[in-house]
């Protein structure tokens, strides 16, 4: 699913990284014990000739241009966003392996550079701006391409695809800083730039630009995020003290400032919508990359400033030093965490050598109180659970003892469950085969085509993946006269019988579930066909006053007065429970449902019990009308029924 | 060897007595007879052993002499009776001996092969090819060719045109005639006149016909004029030679089929002998209903839940709130699950009307400012995302409502024990191993100071009784859950380690709103219904286990479901 980010390495570079070699089955053991994933072993190459279409024979330019060099694919936890480069991840390994002692601390220097914010405008479309120098990088292809790599990462997840925070980085020098830098929001004809996508210089105003974006397939990759402001009055722009864009986040960076392996000073801004997530996001990229810097694990702070009115609450004094890099201690019970992790035995000097294999470092115990440190990468510790699963995965989770909960419960089922699953063996047993169909369906099937008026009694969907899924169904027989349709050429010449037991949903705004009305219920049903040479009304009739007996329900007298009821004496009844059956009338009760039915040829079944009162309808049978089959596809005269189940508890 | 039946040894035969011979359909239309022994001429044999050469069209071979009707007994009786006058008698042809006895010839080769199966007679094959006159055929046997009957019609009235012949001998004679005279230069065109060319001609076409017919040789080269011109055709017969069998008696003696009531009521089952039973085909197919592989799994499940003291969780309610189905399980707002691609939003009813107010206050409180240990997630909890409707994405959903309604029960909290399996909706690409709907099996235990290790061994207990005995637990990561495992097992059918469930302890920033106490833990771990199904019954696409797509043959074979093979 969309939540499980991966990450590609090569494995010689994972390896340099690690100080060791791991085979490719040592590497998947550790990333198991570790809780990522080695989910493919490969090479540029290898992708490349998946990617062909089958059959196709690849072009040799292309396929030589690929490296044949391996590369491990790595499945990683959607928490972790420390994990999404090789420098977190290795330097994440290090420390569980015990290479390294501790992550490196990040210190923070004053810079010079202001960077205004005009939260009158910018509160309209993307309020909040974090930012942060690095000086003296030193870029290489490998490391600029882990640096472009990670930002894809980082807006993918937890940017949500730049909706919650979009990363901007500049090349300082090419920036004019004499004076504060900028971030506003202007009306998108008059900000005009030349975009990092036209490196030959091509200038744009910011509508044109989204317009561009939106349509040229060259430009596809940008067009996903041209909807996140383009219908914004104001849109986004960061600037420097010369009035030049630097980006017009979240789309685009301006060509001007752009990041070569040359640069040597980067600027790095998040503008977003949720100061938190901003915040890791930035704290990120300059835990990750501040390594590479002239003072290695330095970072310049920049001092970001609400001006104008709207200032967001949540930045006290309207002022705020960037990077956060919020470090702060967690205290945790030592006791708690042996009793989670469910080992006991765990002394405090056991959890504080197992903290500083998670990255919970430096931390100390005293008595039962661990204080342990949690980094600013580690923005996935919300509270001491946290901790205590940390230190369930260094102490490793298959060397955990074994056993089961010894307070004593009592299994059971739900009624209507057990009523349903004792029917099911039953009317398997008079010959009918249960099918298991599709609760989504379409209006069509699920009403005009039995011939029934669209009603407003079903839950429809929002967004349904096809036309199928309309609605959720509000009969079964859809789905059995579909596969009556299916196993058409099976043989129907001893009657083909099906039923399921299964779940329709109705709207409802009166069904209260733990004190929450959603304004539906669910219900569930019978349903079974008979589909033969004849269409076999009184088989499907029989199956009615089978289920009937089966329930402790008897007949009425009236019912049964004409009939050869030989084992009526054996018969076991509820005390004030009956049933009757009625021609179905086309006003009368369940009477749009019963126009599926051939006429003359529909019924109703009416039970009479102490809480429903006197013969109110459960449900209906009847030769289908034979424009039904056809609507289906079926070439037999056919019969139906169909009776809520839960009113027979 | 009665000296009758050794003339239909004649060199003119081409025999292939082979005892397993297969073109038994043949006899069973009725067997072709020539016109007379001396009609047949002889032909390649190869010919004769490919049944599907012999014409279809039988009606001018049809048997032409008289036959008495007489029932099958009297048949089976004339046979063993013929037999009766000497040990070595035989049957040299049941075509001809048929004649001989005014028998039908198909009555007699089904009491043979009756008689045979009983080893009263022993019979083999014979196969004889022919050629017989077609219907053109024995036209021109009657009338002569079409070529004489041009040449002789110009010759009497005179030159004629081409329409005019066709006037007087119609288009069929003339079409065939005129090219075979313009061929044999019988006749010659004057303009559009056509004259006769020669005074004499000779009707060698029907000569040669006839010399077929009476089974005089004729050269090859002229025999394949005549097929060409579709005059003669081959076909092939099929009867019997036939002596006795090793169970020979002037009588039979029927044997019986089965025991049958008037056996018992007569006493005659002691006295009748029975046909051997053949015990190399199946038994009559079982009439009767048949449950549903997917529904199998789900009885066996909830029997092994149950024993393990697991309560049934009321999972009927297929629609839910964002509120429920989310955020009650500390899900943020933003988590990608949350989106349209992944999860079906309701349209109408598009919001929830009413959650517990005090509890979604403490919810919402946990989300953005955290609380009881937390930090929170820190972002504004927005109400309309909380009361969106979806489709439950997981019976989850269920259980976060059962532990809030066990937290505010009456007596307050006590342990418990739940599981569910039902279905759950996701707005997946549909693939042969996902549907948009699928069942999901979900256990959880709530109860005080629970560890990993009670998850662990509870998780391994339902597994051994699933037939799974090798288990691995990898971190992950969930949401809801902390810690939280992925489940891997030895898979014993597919002979690997594979991911076979998802499991944790839920957090507690959702159990703290609920009320439950401070020292409360619950575990849980969850399944879907597909997947061992699946491996069970070897089913590769999921299409072929639910949905109406499912062939009732793979419901009708599925066989019980247990997993107790390697206890």
């Amino acid at each position: 699913p969309a939540t499980m980010p991966t990450l590609s390495v090569k494995r010689s570079r994972l390896n340099a990284a690690l100080g060791r070699t791991y085979t490719d089955a040592e590497f998947d053991e550790l990333c198991f014990e570790y809780g990522i994933e080695l989910d493919d072993v490969t090479s540029e190459r290898e992708e490349y000739l998946k990617s062909l279409p089958p059959g196709a024979t690849p072009r040799r330019a292309d396929l030589e241009s690929k490296s044949e060099e391996v590369v491990y694919k790595i499945d990683l936890p959607a928490n972790r966003y420390d994990l999404l480069c090789i420098e977190g991840l290795s330097r994440a390994l290090r420390i569980f392996i015990g290479a390294d002692a501790a992550a490196p601390t990040i210190r923070k220097v004053a810079g010079p550079h202001v960077m205004v914010v005009d939260s009158a405008s910018t509160s309209t479309v993307r309020p909040y701006v974090v930012c942060a120098v690095l000086r003296g990088m030193k870029f290489d292809r490998t490391v600029y391409e882990s640096f472009i790599d990670l930002q894809d990462q980082l807006h993918r997840n937890l940017c949500r695809n730049r909706t919650l925070v979009a990363i901007g980085t500049h090349d300082l020098g090419a920036v004019d800083a004499t004076g504060p830098l900028r971030y506003d929001a202007q009306a998108p004809g008059g900000v005009r730039f030349v975009p990092l996508t036209h490196p030959d210089g091509t200038s744009f105003a910011a509508d044109a630009l989204l317009e561009h974006y939106a349509t040229d397939p060259a430009c596809k990759h940008l067009k996903p995020y041209v909807p996140i402001i383009r219908d914004s009055p104001l849109y986004p722009v960061v600037s420097d003290a010369a009035g030049s864009v630097l980006s017009l986040p979240p789309i685009i960076n301006g060509h001007m400032s752009r990041i070569t392996l040359d640069t040597s000073d980067v600027l790095i801004e998040c503008t977003a919508t949720d100061l938190t997530k901003a915040n890791v996001v930035l704290d990120t990229v300059v835990c990750m990359f501040s390594g590479y810097c002239r003072d290695p694990f330095v970072v310049e702070t920049v001092e970001v400033r609400y001006e104008g009115s709207d200032a967001p609450a949540d930045v006290p004094g309207n002022s705020m030093i960037t990077p956060a890099l919020s470090t702060r201690t967690l205290e945790a019970s030592v006791s708690t965490i042996a009793s989670v992790v469910g080992v006991p035995s765990l002394t405090a000097e056991d959890v504080v050598r197992l903290c500083n294999k998670v990255q919970l470092s430096p931390a100390s115990a005293e008595g039962d109180t661990l204080t342990c440190t949690v980094g600013p990468v580690r923005s996935d510790v919300l509270h001491p659970i946290d901790v205590a699963e940390d230190i369930g995965i260094a102490y490793g989770f298959n060397n955990i003892e074994r056993k089961v909960p010894k307070t004593c419960t009592v299994g059971g089922e739900v009624g209507i469950g057990r009523l349903g699953d004792l029917l099911r063996e039953e009317i398997s047993r008079a010959g009918y085969t249960e099918v298991l169909t599709h609760g989504l369906t379409s209006l069509a099937d699920n009403y005009t085509s039995l011939l029934r008026p669209v009603g407003t009694d079903a839950v429809s969907l929002s967004n349904p993946a096809n036309i199928e899924y309309e609605v959720v169904r509000t009969t079964l027989l859809p789905g059995l006269l579909k596969t009556l349709q299916h196993n058409r050429s099976a043989s129907f010449a001893h009657g083909m019988k099906l039923f399921e037991i299964s779940d329709v949903v109705l709207r409802d705004d009166q069904h209260v579930v733990c004190d929450t009305v959603v304004g539906a219920r669910n219900v569930r049903r019978i349903c079974a066909v008979y589909s033969g040479p004849t269409a076999g009304f009184e088989i499907v009739h029989g199956l009615v006053d089978r289920i009937m007996t089966l329930c402790e329900v008897g007949p009425e007298e009236e019912y049964v007065a004409t009939s050869n009821d030989e084992e009526g004496k054996f018969r076991v009844a509820r005390e004030g429970w009956s049933y009757i059956i009625k021609e179905a009338e086309a006003e009368g009760e369940g009477g749009t449902d019963c126009r599926s039915y051939f006429p003359g040829r529909g019924a109703v079944v009416m039970l009479t019990n102490p809480t429903l009162g006197k013969r109110k309808v459960i449900g209906h049978f009847g030769a289908l009308h034979p424009e039904i089959l056809e609507n289906f596809t079926v070439g037999y005269p056919t019969s139906a029924m169909e009776m809520d189940l839960e009113v027979l508890l | 060897m009665t000296k009758k039946n050794q003339r239909h040894l004649s060199p003119g035969f081409v025999l292939t007595n082979t005892a397993k011979f297969s073109v038994l359909n043949f006899l069973a239309d009725g067997a072709p007879e020539a016109p007379s022994q001396e009609a047949v001429t002889r032909i390649k044999p190869s010919v004769c052993k490919d049944s599907s050469k012999v014409p279809s069209e039988k009606k001018p071979f049809a048997q032409t002499a008289a036959k008495m009707v007489v029932s099958k007994e009297e048949t089976e009786s004339s046979i063993l009776s013929y037999f009766s006058s000497s040990e070595d008698a035989k049957i040299d042809d049941t075509f001809y001996w048929s004649k001989d006895m005014k028998l039908d010839h198909i009555a007699v080769v089904g009491a043979v092969k009756s008689l045979s199966a009983d080893g009263y007679v022993i019979e083999s094959n014979i196969s004889v090819s022919f050629n017989v006159s077609t219907k053109e055929g024995n036209n021109i046997l009657s009338t002569g060719s079409p070529e004489v009957a041009v040449h002789a019609h110009l010759k009497s009235v005179g030159p004629k045109t081409k329409d005019e012949l066709d006037a007087a001998l119609g288009k069929d004679i003339v079409k065939i005639g005129m090219g075979n005279c313009m061929k044999n230069k019988w006749i010659k065109k004057d303009g559009k006149l056509l004259v006769t060319a020669v005074d004499d001609v000779e009707d060698s076409v029907l000569s040669l016909l006839k010399k077929v017919v009476e089974g005089i040789n004729v050269d090859s080269k002229e025999l394949a004029i005549l097929k060409r011109r579709k005059l003669i055709s081959s076909v092939t017969r099929k009867s019997f030679s036939v002596m006795r069998g090793p169970n020979y008696a002037p009588t039979r003696v029927k044997k019986a089929a089965d025991l049958t009531k008037e056996m018992l009521d007569s006493g005659a089952w002691k006295t009748t002998s029975f046909k051997p039973y053949n015990f190399l085909t199946l038994g009559e197919k079982v009439s009767g209903g048949y449950l549903h592989p997917l529904l199998k799994v789900r009885s066996e499940f909830r029997k092994i839940l149950m024993q393990m003291g697991f309560m049934e969780m009321p999972t009927n309610k297929w629609v839910e709130s964002s509120f429920w189905n989310f955020d009650s399980l500390f899900q943020p707002q933003s988590h990608p699950a949350r989106d349209a691609h992944d999860t079906f939003f309701i349209k109408d009813p598009m919001f929830t009307k009413s959650v517990p107010e005090d509890y979604y206050e403490r919810v919402k409180t946990m989300h953005e400012k955290g609380g009881s240990g937390s930090i929170g997630y820190r972002y504004n909890f927005k109400k309309e995302d909380a009361y969106k409707n979806l489709l439950r994405t997981h019976t989850t959903a269920v259980s976060s409502q059962m532990l809030y309604k066990l937290a505010n029960q009456e007596g307050g909290f006590k342990p418990q024990r739940y599981f569910s399996i039902d279905r759950v909706f996701r707005n997946e690409t549909m693939d042969a191993t996902h549907l948009c709907e699928f069942h999901q099996v979900e256990g959880l235990v709530a109860d005080y100071n629970l560890s990993l290790g009670d998850l662990i061994g509870t998780i391994e207990t339902f597994f051994n009784k699933i037939g799974i005995t090798q288990l691995r637990f990898k971190p992950a990561f969930n949401p809801y859950t902390e810690p939280s495992m992925e489940i891997f097992g030895y898979h014993p059918d597919l002979k690997t380690w594979t991911e076979i469930g998802n499991s944790g302890m839920f957090r507690p920033e959702m159990l703290r709103p609920m009320g439950l106490p401070e020292n409360v833990r619950v575990i849980a771990w969850g399944l879907s219904l597909e997947r061992p199904t699946m491996i069970k019954y070897r089913i590769k696409n999921i299409r072929d286990l639910f949905g109406h797509k499912v062939e009732m043959g793979r419901t009708r074979t599925a066989p019980v479901c247990r997993f107790d093979h390697s206890e």
